[in-house]
């Protein structure tokens, strides 16, 4: 096993940056959070990066490896090649703070903009209602995200149209579906879905979905059944005739 | 003069974790305008990382379940030295603080009915913790955040508080920085909460983040506030020993709980050998018995694996020193071994421990329903911390409030696993209500600008290239090498002597601390300034521990290995005398009412 590999680091702010290499030693079972923390420590000491939980739980050292945004938390050393450097580069979504920091505040102001939970009354009077494992299967997925982010990073419609005033993204997309799919909910978002939170843009390409550390089948599971209603809701051609007529004929009553 | 920026909340809370949050909910409910404060992003606090569930007397699971229980478990886990006004407070107002939950958005496991399915855990007597898989922390911070953001409270993501600020003895505010532009704010309050979580980046092995860096804990102590039982530091008995690099994660008391045992190299049940007299009666004489109540059997008595955190930890650490461990230096945990029991089981592991499964898959290429995990203690709750009025949460300095894990009281001598959360459910609140209500009946302070001016200069230091300093990162390996060689699980007077010795040592090194490069967004800077506090926070621990000179719950001394009936009732204070230095102190015990202690022989 090979006892030292080199780091390919962005270095900078949103002004101006490069990549640097850094050359670290080496052990077992390492991840790249551990070889960048400590190039940190040993050798380039105001390194800025985000990290807290160390196993996938908190989602906050989401980076780009080799090109690909993952977790530096959870991608081992062992899954890459080293004899090349290995290069870590910040969220390019996002713009950048400094080295691998990216400002992602947008997320957290979308998020608040959607529709809160509104449960049905309870069940009984003190404040309990009952739901059977079954019925929530459904969203426990969506609630092991993480909040990392790297859907959205990966997302082209976010990535390359850069449409952040249009498109909400996935992860929003998932938080929508656990309130769609939650069994106490009442409120409706159909609309808002179509228009505000623009999920007409997302032309199911299964990227974010390849990208989750969750593992949550983003497409599949979260944004084409939100999809389908939105569908149904506004653009199928039967049920538009059937309302038409509907409403024509109880005029005419 | 230092440039920086004045913001005004009635309420400034600082830590955005479940306490930091519920707090704020509370008060901004109550009207008040709320600043909260947090290091990290929102969402990111170490609450997350809590796995095996939420204790609540809800008796979903078990009818005979009730407060009055719950509170008797939660004493003698805490070997009688907990704040017995929080203790009662707790175990009465977790139901409902769990089950307020659901209305924000967290949904928990259910049961065949349809109600919050509750699982064994260490030292409760039945089935109480309400989960969802063994992401419970994520749950409820999600619903706490999604809940907050609904209000109009202000969230200040990755700022830092260096100090407080005081108008006399009252506390009246606060001076941080932001991260992204290394500006100064001051935060002027009417009132202050401290919501910082623990300090378990002073050792070594921990399953704590970087956050964790004693912050709430140094702040409130150097503004004049008392710290109580910070000898006794939470060792989990079960954090990953391999790979190196990640040493110190934490596996989830869960995994007992659903069937898991823990077996030294040589395949024995080694807790089966020595169960402390206290639970004696209620602990099975034999696997099959200790299978049943895993299963829900009411007749069976628990397993050994799910007694006290604090003595499986020292009785791992036993095994080990005695040669009996395993290749990588821990013990095993097998929840595997359920196969032999239940059909399916490894789509039951895989679901009931998902994160666990996942993170042994990816961290360590095991497959935890075919082997064994292999295990050891890790740093990872601070017992002690702020010492607070149990009716009010407000600490000995006036207008300073604290709840969660940086607030002392409630776990005594050591905590049951599954506590935390409801600890941090119901204090979160009191200390919101009470802070808003304080907010409410007094003005703002006076703080003087003089006072800020010097404390910002201070935070600037490192900085001044005036002398050749050190990283701060190597100030701080060495210090998490001292605690956790000197003031880890096993302790003397002597080791503890020279770990006191070595902290001194670290404070000078700590004070000619160099950083390069600017202000923007440097964890080095970051890093020396917390240092401060996590030096703090382990003078306190080294200190509490010398004069408790027996071994009880959580803290074991070999050279005092008994209890002293003479420490049976007290509690170490920790506080800054008038030259500056540390001091400790022993307070008494309250007598506990003859109401609460008919509960406690009701339930021997």
């Amino acid at each position: 096993m090979k006892t030292a590999a080199t780091f390919r680091i962005w270095r900078g702010d949103a002004g101006d940056g490069h990549l640097i290499d850094y050359q670290t030693s080496i052990s077992e079972g390492m991840v790249v959070l551990d070889a960048v923390r400590q190039i940190q420590a040993e050798q380039a000491n105001d390194l800025a990066i985000r990290w807290n939980c160390r196993a996938g739980k908190c989602g906050s050292c989401s980076a780009e490896i080799n090109g690909m945004p993952k977790l530096m938390c959870m991608t081992r050393l062992s899954s890459l090649s080293l004899n090349q450097p290995v290069t870590v580069e910040p969220m390019r979504t996002f713009p950048l703070i400094r080295d691998l920091v990216t400002d992602v505040s947008w997320n957290f102001r979308v998020k608040k903009e959607i529709k809160p939970f509104r449960p049905r009354p309870a069940d009984t009077a003190d404040g309990v209602w009952r739901m059977q494992q079954v019925d929530i299967a459904r969203i426990e997925e969506f609630h092991r995200c993480i909040e990392c982010f790297l859907c959205q990073d990966v997302c082209h419609v976010l990535r390359e149209h850069q449409l952040f005033d249009r498109y909400i993204g996935p992860r929003n997309l998932v938080y929508t579906a656990a309130l769609e799919m939650h069994p106490l909910e009442t409120e409706h978002r159909l609309e808002t879905l179509k228009d505000r939170y623009g999920i007409g843009y997302c032309n199911v390409t299964n990227c974010c979905t390849r990208v989750c550390p969750a593992e949550i089948k983003i497409t599949e599971n979260a944004i084409i059944p939100q999809k389908e209603r939105v569908v149904d809701e506004f653009y199928d051609p039967l049920i538009r005739l059937w309302r038409f007529f509907g409403r024509r004929f109880s005029r005419s009553r | 003069m230092v440039h920086y920026e004045i913001i005004r909340h009635d309420v400034l809370i600082i830590g955005a974790g479940g306490a930091g949050l519920r707090a704020a909910i509370e008060a901004t409910t109550m009207g008040s305008s709320v600043g909260v404060v947090c290091k990290s992003l929102l969402g990111k606090a170490h609450t997350v990382m809590a796995e095996g569930g939420v204790a609540a007397a809800l008796a979903n699971v078990d009818e005979r379940d009730n407060w009055r229980v719950h509170f008797a478990d939660t004493m003698r886990g805490g070997q009688y030295l907990n704040n017995w006004r929080m203790a009662e407070l707790h175990a009465r107002e977790a139901p409902a603080r769990v089950r307020e939950l659901e209305p924000w958005g967290a949904v928990f496991d259910r049961t065949a009915d349809g109600r919050m399915l509750q699982r064994n855990f260490g030292g409760h007597r039945y089935p109480r913790l309400a989960h969802v898989a063994d992401r419970t922390g994520l749950e409820m911070l999600r619903a706490l955040q999604d809940r907050s953001v609904q209000t109009d409270m202000q969230v200040y993501m990755e700022f830092t508080i260096v100090t407080l600020l005081k108008d006399g003895d009252r506390v009246v505010g606060a001076l941080g920085y932001n991260r992204e532009k290394g500006i100064f704010y001051v935060f002027e309050a009417k009132a202050v909460i401290v919501a910082t979580g623990g300090g378990g980046q002073a050792y070594k092995i921990t399953s704590n983040s970087w956050e964790s860096t004693g912050d709430g804990v140094s702040l409130a102590y150097h503004a004049g506030a008392e710290l109580i039982d910070m000898e006794f530091i939470q060792f989990h008995p079960t954090g990953m020993v391999w790979p190196p690099s990640i040493a110190g994660i934490l596996v989830t008391e869960g995994v007992r709980g659903e069937g898991g045992v823990l077996r030294n190299k040589e395949g024995r049940r080694f807790l089966f050998d020595d169960i402390p007299p206290p639970y004696r009666n209620l602990t099975a004489d034999n696997e099959e018995e200790g299978w049943l109540y895993t299963q829900g059997d009411r007749n069976a008595r628990r397993p050994p694996e799910l007694l006290t955190r604090d003595h499986i930890a020292r009785r791992i650490v036993r095994e080990i020193r005695e040669g009996r461990g395993t290749p990588h230096g821990g013990v095993f945990l097998d929840i595997s071994w359920i196969r032999e029991k239940i059909p399916h089981a490894d789509q039951h592991i895989e679901r009931k421990l998902y994160s666990m499964y996942q993170q042994f898959l990816k961290l360590a290429d095991l497959d935890i329903t075919k082997v064994p995990m292999e295990v050891g203690p890790t740093a990872h709750y601070l017992m002690g911390g702020i010492r607070v009025d149990s009716g009010s949460q407000m600490s000995t300095a006036p207008g300073l409030f604290a709840a969660g894990e940086c607030a002392g009281g409630l776990h005594g001598a050591n905590r049951l696993g599954g506590n935390s959360l409801s600890d941090l459910l119901v204090f979160g609140k009191l200390a919101g209500e009470h802070a808003a209500r304080f907010a409410i009946a007094n003005r703002f302070g006076t703080i003087n600008s003089d006072e800020i001016e010097k404390a910002a200069q201070q935070a600037l230091e490192p900085f001044e290239h005036t002398r050749p300093g050190e990283s701060p990162y190597a100030i701080q390996r060495d210090l998490q090498e001292t605690m956790q060689e000197l003031a880890g699980i096993v302790r003397t007077g002597e080791e503890l002597n020279q770990a006191l010795e070595a902290i001194e040592k670290l404070k000078l090194r700590a004070a000619t601390v160099e950083v390069a490069g600017n202000r923007i967004y440097n964890p080095a800077w970051h890093t020396a300034l917390d240092l401060r506090h996590l030096l703090t926070v382990s003078e306190a621990i080294c200190q509490a521990a010398l004069i408790r000179k027996e071994s009880r719950g959580a803290h074991y001394r070999i050279d005092y290995a008994e209890k002293d009936p003479a420490l049976r009732s007290v509690n170490s204070i920790i506080f800054k005398q008038a030259d500056g230095a540390m001091s400790v102190r022993w307070q008494p015990i309250p007598e506990m009412p003859a109401e609460l202690k008919q509960i406690i022989e009701d339930n021997q």
